[in-house]
């Protein structure tokens, strides 16, 4: 490697020296004059007026594609018009691309921030220089460097070589949040129009010259594995050029088309060695957790002393069943697997485990896969694991040729990586109001983190940490978790853990404010009442930013006016990935006083308090979709095991929400210029127990176990 | 001797041929070379290239991949292409000419797309609907949309923007 240039170093400098994952300088390879100026690897600005931002987060829907080109536009002071995009693939460049745990604004905002501010103040330096005219005289607006005094201005663009020879500035100042312009604006997606007219490339619709299609046959049963398979009758079919083994459980049908692939395979014949797990069913995991619940717990939150109070005791048991997150594009990805190199086009969050996992799988270096990342129809964490990559580049390693390997729905669901299951165990001591002055929450649920082998300190799954904090600040509060384990494949899944921990603490919260004989706002207002610092793990939560959306909601739910006849309302909040949360669920019961009456969800408020709003338009759309998703998680998700097999198969016996069950969802953000926090998540965990609220309002019946329709 | 059930289904296979089907893509008449119960989604995906058309659930549940046949809109997952041979097909590509249809102007306008994947689907039920209920109603939409779902939870956008370019008719 040849010794860093000064301009590397400096940038090098700058990363190391405030911690800031800001990319390096990457300087054209042989060229003697600077064309384009790329101050990093954000960003390049080319002599013909082009500024591209490049993305180094994977696009499912969340928006990224334009919130965090926003971010780096608004330092820039660019013209928004004049900005174009582009996917990073896998690289080194950019820290941790995983796109996932709501975290893509959060932690870019200040290395984007940095970057646009870097490449402004260095064309300001470069249009002085032109001009001979001191620094401060100038000022970048618009895609434009204008010095006042003269009128005279000069583009991005044109000032775009002279910039690039400049020294990188170490030190530069960022923008205040009543200067934005483009933060905080209802900025349209970029991806919109060609997602409506269908010219979006997902990983779905990736096309390579003479490319295979193919379905895989994967052994139904939990850690079973291929005896042995007759391809006889699948050679039969029409365009079918390939059926093998692909790893220990699978074997590929290879064919010239989709249909001749899928085809292939329902006429495949395999004897399945079922392993260890076929007798596995529900009933057993749910025993597991209850035999583990009496192991002693590793403790993640505690303050006082829950055993040494007296008072009246309240304690319940809540439980959720797995999940799946079922995206709209079912799995798939595109290899061409060519000796030394393999390229693939993956929709995926985890581009460099992609990377990794494929060099580990075919044997190659990580540096000689390339990860090209596409739009995905959806995520929620499905695509968090690499299974899909590594198929596609052992398929095509198997065939030496490019491939795409595709899964069937019944595929997505029956070989996911679910939401794990788990049992909450609340206890409460409750002072003279009826207030609790201890509270102890065991949360008892396998570890995803664990079970894929990684790191587990303390035995503490690492994801509780965003997950599971107090919401109240208690004198006597205790959270408690205990590992289980279960042969079931753990994913993560949209808000994780969180959704399980809300529930059952924000049911259980309702289920003291009933003991009480309180309303459920001003119960948990009361407890919200004193402002305090909740130390969380490496986090602080604000009972003052918890009490603000609280509030919000309710007012906007218009909580203090009576609701019309047949309606009932509950309200929950909760905080995750750094953001506060809280909702009303509003509800009629369909089917009237019977014991088959349904609650239909007819309106929901939501108040968020995520620091600085980047795009409205995109926030809401965030909360209305994990809205609706966690609707739909509430009311009937539920994963069952048969004979080590999952049962549900597509989207009749596992349903999500439709139109005529989709509530309005109204949004309100707190006004807010502390440094935004995640989105993408944290409005699924209040609206289960918000909805159980409400049923219990509309019918006294608690319900302690997801899903409610079972 | 009996066959079983799969052993069967595939002697029949082996009896099945690749069939020329005629059929009108997008205006276009286009010859394929396929076996005649191949879905029409991966003819259209795989064999046309035309994929705005989306697979999501191979079983009509989800109406990801709903184009128009004669004006009338069907899941093409679970639509032979021999029944289509001879009958014209319209795909989102052939929507409008330059992707300018009203309800695709109306979809960037009220910023309905998150992942996007299923919103073609859903602008094809949504044609359909259109042009034989030119201004529907709250209800009307319900249900011709409740076949198409959508995991980002798009569904308040989307009768947002069906109003809208129904030309913000009454609710």
């Amino acid at each position: 490697m040849s010794p860093l240039s000064r301009r590397e170093f400096v940038a090098a400098g700058v990363a190391a020296g405030t911690g800031l994952v800001i990319g390096f300088y990457l300087p054209h390879q042989g060229a003697s004059k600077q064309e384009s100026f790329s101050p990093n690897a954000y960003l390049r600005i080319t002599p013909d007026n082009r500024v591209t931002i490049v993305v180094a987060r994977s696009e499912m829907g969340q928006g990224v594609r334009t919130s965090l080109p926003m971010i780096l536009a608004e330092e820039l002071e660019a013209d928004w018009k004049q900005i174009e995009i582009e996917q990073a693939e896998a690289s080194t460049l950019f820290g941790d691309q995983t796109t996932g745990g709501s975290a893509s604004i959060r932690t870019t905002w200040d290395p984007m921030r940095k970057a646009g501010a870097t490449a402004r103040e260095m064309l300001i330096s470069a249009a002085a220089l032109a001009w001979g005219v001191p620094r401060s005289s100038c000022v970048a607006e618009s895609g434009r460097i204008k010095h006042g005094a003269s009128g005279r201005s000069l583009s991005y663009g044109e000032l775009a070589s002279r910039a690039a020879i400049l020294p990188i500035p170490a030190d530069v100042p960022l923008k205040q949040s009543k200067d934005y312009r483009i933060v905080g604006q209802r900025v349209a997606r970029l991806d919109s129009p060609a997602k409506v007219k269908g010219d979006a490339i997902f990983g779905i619709d990736v096309r390579l010259p003479g490319m295979k299609l193919a379905v895989l046959s994967r052994c139904p049963t939990i850690g079973g594995r291929v005896s042995s398979f007759d391809d006889k009758e699948s050679k039969k079919i029409a365009g079918v050029s390939y059926v093998g083994k692909i790893g220990d459980s699978s074997v590929a049908v290879v064919a010239d088309s989709v249909w001749g692939a899928m085809e292939g395979r329902r006429v495949l014949n395999v004897a399945w060695d079922d392993g260890p797990n076929k007798d596995l069913n529900t009933a057993a995991v749910t025993a597991a957790l209850k035999q583990a619940a009496s192991r002693k717990a590793a403790s993640i939150y505690s303050t006082g002393d829950t055993t040494k109070v007296s008072g009246r005791k309240i304690s319940a048991e809540y439980s959720l069943p797995f999940m799946a997150h079922a995206p709209m594009e079912p799995g798939n990805c595109t290899a061409n697997y060519q000796g030394a190199k393999c390229e693939l086009w993956a929709p995926t969050q985890v581009p460099q485990d992609c990377r990794d996992s494929v060099a580990q799988a075919v044997g190659l270096d990580p540096d000689q896969v390339k990860v090209n990342v596409t739009l995905m129809g959806g995520g929620f964490g499905r695509r968090l694991e690499h299974d899909y990559a590594v198929e596609a580049a052992l398929v095509s390693k198997a065939i030496n040729a490019p491939v795409k390997v595709i899964w069937t729905r019944e595929d997505d669901m029956r070989f996911s990586t679910y939401r794990p299951v788990s049992l909450h165990q609340l206890s409460a001591t409750l002072d003279g109001s009826g207030f609790p002055i201890a509270l102890t929450h065991r949360l008892i649920a396998p570890s995803i983190t664990g079970q894929k082998g990684q790191p587990t300190p303390g035995n503490v799954d690492p994801d509780l940490p965003d997950e599971a904090g107090p919401v109240y600040g208690l004198p006597n509060y205790s959270i408690e978790y205990v590992m289980a384990e279960t042969p079931v494949p753990l994913g993560w899944m949209r808000s994780v853990y969180a959704l399980q921990a809300a529930f059952a603490l924000e049911s259980f919260i309702d289920e003291l404010a009933v003991a009480a004989g309180k309303d459920p706002l001003k119960y948990r207002l009361h407890l919200l009442e004193k402002d305090q610092d909740l130390q969380y793990c490496t986090s602080t939560w604000k009972t003052a930013r918890m009490r603000g959306v609280l509030q919000l909601a309710a007012e906007k739910a218009g909580w203090e006016k009576p609701l019309p006849a047949g309606r009932f309302r509950g309200i929950a909040c909760f905080g995750c990935f750094a953001t506060y949360m809280a909702e009303v669920v509003e509800i009629s019961m369909e089917g009237g006083q019977t014991e088959n009456a349904q609650p239909h969800v007819r309106r929901v408020v939501a108040a968020v308090d995520c620091g600085q709003v980047v795009n409205p338009s995109i926030l809401e759309q965030q909360i209305q979709g994990g809205v609706v998703y966690a609707l739909a998680n509430a009311l009937r998700a539920k994963i069952t095991i048969e004979k080590g097999r999952v049962l549900q198969g597509n989207f009749d016996d596992y349903a999500p929400l439709r139109m005529d069950e989709t509530p309005v969802v109204e949004v309100y953000a707190v006004p807010s210029t502390e440094a935004p926090t995640g989105i993408g998540e944290p409005s699924v965990p209040p609206l289960a127990p918000a909805l159980c609220n409400a049923i219990y309002a509309a019918t006294k019946k608690r319900i302690r176990a997801l899903p409610i329709l079972s | 001797m009996l066959c079983s059930p799969v052993a069967f289904c595939s002697e029949l296979r082996q009896l099945t041929y690749m069939a020329d089907i005629t059929l009108r893509v997008n205006g276009n008449e286009k010859k394929v070379s396929v076996s005649p119960e191949t879905p029409l989604l991966w003819v259209l995906r795989d064999t046309l290239a035309l994929t705005g058309t989306k697979f999501g659930c191979g079983a009509g549940l989800c109406g990801a991949c709903t184009v128009h046949v004669d004006g009338s809109a069907i899941r093409s997952c679970s639509t032979p292409v021999s029944q289509v041979a001879g009958k014209s097909v319209t795909t989102i590509e052939g929507l409008s000419a330059n992707g300018l249809h009203a309800l695709q102007q109306a979809w960037i306008a009220e910023e309905v797309p998150q992942c996007g994947y299923c919103q073609t689907g859903q602008i094809m039920t949504a044609a359909a609907l259109l042009a034989k209920t030119p201004n529907p109603t709250d209800d009307q939409i319900t249900q011709a949309m409740n076949g198409n779902l959508c995991r980002c939870g798009t569904y308040e956008r989307i009768r947002k923007a069906i109003h809208r370019a129904a030309g913000g008719g009454v609710r």
